[in-house]
């Protein structure tokens, strides 16, 4: 769908992308980590046509200029930090579907999942919007365009922890659109994503594909240690097909190669129980 | 519960109708700017100094006064138009400059343009709509000025309205692309105010109320100092403002014979009209040549 070649960008000299090479295909689900500098705002600056750049990107079906409208009506984006725009939040929401081709129906019913009622914020300027609130609006009318694309800078910062389940629920419905995620909570976006890419100064370090894996039927092997028991882990544990010792705090079982970091985000939630973990790669299913 | 009978990764056919692409419209663009500037404060001020002038000049009573015998609505518009030529060009070219280098520090940008707008119908539907804000106060303080005459039973000029509405909206338009193009060359508000505010100053010094009738005074060439007063879209403003009620120039002393030579009344009526037009133009197409170059946020 997106094809990156060489791509270059610096400011004052600094290279900040440095011949970035990557393909995005169609169901590709990302996510895009790496250490505060290491370019990925700046790639999606790129992407959407904000930057002038080295190299090119191009976007299936369309001119390959640098910003084309047609390849952006395909992309939805939300930034790491919403604009103060002083708009009502109504006029936005109509410049979303106009403009966009957003979906009035479906905006109303993301908002409302998301736990924001449109009709009380819409007079509201947007500027005067708390952070969670202005997020959710941003989030609502991204998951309200048909895009192909998603692009999410830290989409879940200033979302509480009910809206940020809700919110990665959300996501996860879209399967009709590939999906480009910063974030710097790896364990909260683990259980949507089949791709990890990690950038360090402008280049690609890691590229993890598991769907690749998940088709060569891949596992991994599991073994984990806690400190004392604990219910909730063992039932949470039990569901993947663990077994558990006498002792209850020790458990083995297999984690599909593609769910890994459905996995590891499910034991960060109870990362001080652990004392113990190991995860082997084997090379079929032998539970 | 985790065991994957079928991939949750893999797409699902795009719910994206086979209708046209959606595209945000000029139209669209011209209703966003006119409503985000219809509540900014910088127009409520810009609305209140452009009518309240007039209001205030009605109520004193300046259309009863006579001087170098214009009296009536005539005194009314010379004095207003002269006022507003001191007032208008700052107005629109410190509030235009900051408007999209604003956005662009702070983030507006960088979100709006992610929506599929092309950046011509981005750049100049905002010219557009500026345009039509800076105009419509003036339009109604010289609409109150029309009534205000008739119901005073002064005779109307409305030949000289329609002319002094021309020149208004020249010299609007040609300091909206003054502040197109310093705001897309700048990288910080500060910068572009400051550079508005120094050019503004600099027009305003190269009037033949300053720096111009120092010129002369020096004895500088004379083609040099009808140069810079032809270039100066004030200067030509003020001279095509007082040539509508003084044709024979008497206000302007000998270098009136330059421009009725050369140009002749009607000649330097359209001079003081195109140029502004197209030296705005001009400026605000370089201006975005320079945002479609340069990095957008």
């Amino acid at each position: 769908m997106i094809t990156i070649d060489r791509l270059t960008k610096r400011f004052d000299r600094r290279a900040v992308l440095d011949e970035l090479t990557l393909s995005i295909d169609a169901g590709d689900r990302i996510a895009l980590i790496g250490s505060n500098g290491a370019g990925k705002t700046t790639l999606f600056r790129c992407l959407l046509g904000h930057y002038g750049h080295g190299g090119s990107v191009g976007f299936e079906g369309t001119s390959g200029k640098r910003r084309d409208a047609r390849a952006l009506a395909r992309i939805a984006f939300v930034p790491q930090l919403p604009p103060p725009l002083r708009m009502p939040v109504g006029e936005l929401l109509t410049f979303a579907e106009k403009g966009a081709g957003a979906s009035r129906a479906r905006m109303d019913e993301i908002a409302g999942k998301l736990g924001i009622d449109l009709d009380e914020v819409r007079r509201r300027p947007f500027y005067r919007l708390s952070g969670g609130q202005k997020q959710k609006i941003l989030v609502t009318v991204a998951l309200g365009r048909d895009a192909d694309l998603m692009i999410f800078d830290e989409p879940a910062a200033n979302l509480d922890p009910a809206a940020r389940a809700v919110f990665i629920d959300l996501l996860a419905e879209r399967r009709d659109a590939s999906m480009l995620i910063a974030s710097h909570r790896l364990e909260e976006v683990a259980p949507l994503v089949n791709r990890v890419i990690e950038l360090d100064r402008g280049r690609v370090v890691l590229d993890d594909n598991l769907r690749d894996r998940l088709r060569a039927g891949d596992f991994r092997q599991a073994l984990i240690v806690l400190s004392a028991p604990h219910a909730p882990l063992t039932q949470a544990l039990e569901g993947w097909g663990f077994r558990s010792d006498a002792t209850g705090t020790r458990f083995s079982g297999p984690v599909p190669s593609a769910e890994t970091f459905r996995f590891l985000g499910l034991l960060a939630r109870y990362g001080s129980l652990i004392e113990q973990m190991t995860l082997e790669q084997v090379p079929e299913r032998v539970f | 519960m985790n065991a994957m009978s079928t991939d949750p990764f893999t797409p699902l056919p795009s719910t994206r109708s086979a209708g046209p692409v959606p595209r945000t419209g000029v139209s669209l663009i011209l209703r966003l700017e006119l409503s985000e500037s219809l509540r900014s404060r910088w127009f409520h001020f810009y609305s209140l100094v452009v009518v309240g002038l007039m209001l205030l000049l009605i109520t004193t009573g300046i259309s009863e006064s006579r001087v170098l015998g214009f009296t009536g609505l005539s005194r009314l518009l010379v004095s207003y138009i002269q006022i507003a030529m001191a007032v208008l060009p700052l107005f629109i070219i410190v509030t235009t400059a900051r408007s999209m280098v604003g956005d662009r520090e702070a983030g507006n940008l960088e979100y709006m343009l992610a929506f599929p707008v092309s950046l011509t119908t981005w750049y100049w539907g905002r010219f557009l709509a500026r345009l039509v804000l800076v105009l419509a106060p003036v339009g109604v303080a010289l609409i109150v000025a029309g009534v205000y005459g008739m119901a005073m039973g002064h005779a109307v000029p409305w030949w000289h309205i329609g002319l002094y509405s021309g020149l208004i909206a020249a010299l609007a338009t040609c300091f909206l692309g003054l502040g197109f193009l310093i705001s897309a060359w700048s990288r910080s508000t500060e910068v572009a105010l400051g550079a508005s505010l120094l050019i503004w100053l600099l027009l305003v010094a190269l009037l033949d109320l300053l720096l111009l009738s120092v010129l002369i005074q020096q004895r500088v060439s004379s083609d040099l100092v009808i140069g810079i007063a032809l270039a100066n879209p004030l200067q030509a403003f003020r001279t095509a403002s007082m040539i509508l009620f003084d044709p024979q120039l008497i206000l302007l002393g000998p270098s009136s014979y330059v421009i009725l030579d050369n140009f002749g009344v009607n000649g330097y009526v359209a001079w003081a009209m195109g140029y502004p037009v197209a030296l705005g133009l001009a400026l605000a197409g370089l201006g975005f040549w320079r945002f479609r170059k340069s990095d957008l946020v």
